[in-house]
């Protein structure tokens, strides 16, 4: 479509909201077959929704943070384009968890109206950094675990599940060289590179344990998350000996922010991402 | 993939893509479908990627333009699988790319079975420099002004350019 000025381009359309939070952006399910598969508990379906929705919304709003702070303009845009991939997912994700819960709440409820102690998002999406080094550990880390899952997630029970895995799996893998690359570049750098390096890494590895403690929710669901420690074990190891880099010792079990709990850094998050929706419920302009 | 009368077909074909306007929506291999039924128009289309911005006013456009052909009644659906790949960007699409200074995408990489293999170090890409030719371009940065693509340089004209990444 062509428009003779660019606010037309903004206001001339059938749709009656434009560019308001939660308004002006159709259902990211728009269209999409929405029935669930009746041998699958629609509670269970919900609820693991939610919890790989929950990853994905955190991650990104934190990524979402290094925007203007990245160290190279290219770095930017990769990590805002991940960002953005990830928000994609989010939506996906929360929309369908909408769709199977009771309460019937839509993305923008499930984002915008919990409190810290419903999201179940694991305790590494939240963690805020302050060393480019430690951003990048963590990606690797977040996105070595969520690659492994998304692509178990093609052979869900649920389809619409299952699309939403074989779509990520292709995004992330991008996301998954990006931090790689930067995580063997710092590593085999400099020495003060190598060692800001080894010290996010050391950071990190306490925030592994978490990602593959199995839930009933996860079994029932026929996605047990600790059948993934081979496949991201095997690539940590790939990417810390190219980076002349030193494993730490074993992670301990970890936090659970499945089951609601959280550090600090949730509800910090959660306070820049929610509060304007929250102070004009329904704004639209 | 068109499988319906050709007026809406056609013209749900004549819509751009917002973010590559010299595509239309069938060049890039996202318009999957059109039918049309007693009057009423049913478009499928595809996201590119799962957080493509532009999925909302391509279904806005997709309906203003048939609206103004006058098909009163259209419903656009969304279709997540299978999920898009370059390879459904047409060879007219491909051309338009290259004549926009954009380098079309190479063929989407077969995955072998077993875990996705961790490529470390720049991928070898057949990016040729869309204003000299030159085969061999190097890698500025793996994102860019969108996430469908990347940065590259010419080590002849040294020229920057964008190029569609392969998924």
């Amino acid at each position: 479509m062509s428009f003779d000025d660019a606010y037309q381009a903004l206001t001339d359309h059938d749709d009656d909201a434009r560019w308001a939070y939660g308004t002006g952006f159709a259902d990211p399910l728009a269209g999409v077959p929405t029935a669930i598969p009746a041998e699958l508990d629609p509670a269970d379906l919900a609820a693991y929704c939610l919890m790989l929705g929950d990853d994905a919304l955190i991650m990104s709003q934190r990524l979402q943070q290094w925007v203007t702070r990245a160290p190279e303009l290219e770095d930017e845009v990769a990590i805002a384009n991940i960002a953005l991939d990830l928000l994609g997912q989010a939506r996906l994700l929360l929309t369908r968890a909408g769709e199977a819960e009771d309460d019937g709440r839509g993305e923008d409820a499930l984002a915008y109206h919990r409190e810290a102690g419903d999201f179940r998002n694991v305790q590494l999406a939240e963690r805020a950094d302050t060393d480019f080094a430690h951003l990048v550990a963590r990606l690797l880390v977040f996105t070595t675990w969520r690659l492994a899952l998304l692509d178990r997630l093609a052979g869900a029970p649920d389809p619409v599940l299952a699309a939403i895995g074989a779509k990520g799996v292709k995004e992330v893998t991008y996301h998954r060289e990006y931090a790689a690359g930067w995580v063997v570049r710092l590593g085999d750098g400099t020495e003060l590179s190598h060692r800001r390096m080894q010290d996010a890494i050391d950071a990190v590895w306490p925030l592994i344990g978490e990602l593959f403690r199995p839930y009933e929710v996860e079994q029932r669901m026929g996605m047990d998350p600790s059948t993934l420690r081979p496949e991201f074990d095997a690539v940590l190891t790939q990417v810390l000996a190219a980076a002349t880099l030193r494993e730490p010792a074993a992670s301990p079990a970890g936090g659970r922010g499945r089951e609601g709990e959280h550090t600090p850094a949730l509800t910090e998050i959660l306070g820049e991402m929610q509060g304007f929706a929250r102070s004009l419920p329904g704004g639209v302009w | 993939m068109i499988t319906a009368q050709p007026a809406a077909a056609a013209v749900a074909a004549t819509v751009t893509d917002p973010e590559l306007p010299m595509l239309t929506l069938a060049d890039l291999g996202i318009l999957r479908d059109v039918r049309e039924d007693a009057g009423r128009v049913v478009v499928t289309i595809t996201p590119t990627y799962s957080g493509c911005p532009a999925m909302d006013e391509i279904r806005t456009d997709l309906r203003r333009a048939l609206h103004r052909a006058g098909y009163a009644d259209v419903e656009v659906r969304t279709e997540l699988s299978p999920a898009w790949t370059t390879d459904w960007i047409t060879a007219d699409g491909r051309d338009k790319l290259a004549a926009a200074g954009i380098a079309p995408p190479g063929p989407a990489p077969r995955r072998p079975a077993g875990p996705v293999p961790l490529v470390l170090g720049p991928r070898r890409r057949a990016a040729a420099c869309p204003r000299c030719g030159q085969p061999d371009t190097e890698l500025i940065a793996a994102f860019s002004a969108t996430a469908c693509r990347e940065l590259r340089r010419c080590p002849v004209c040294r020229e920057p350019f964008e190029h569609v990444k392969e998924i």
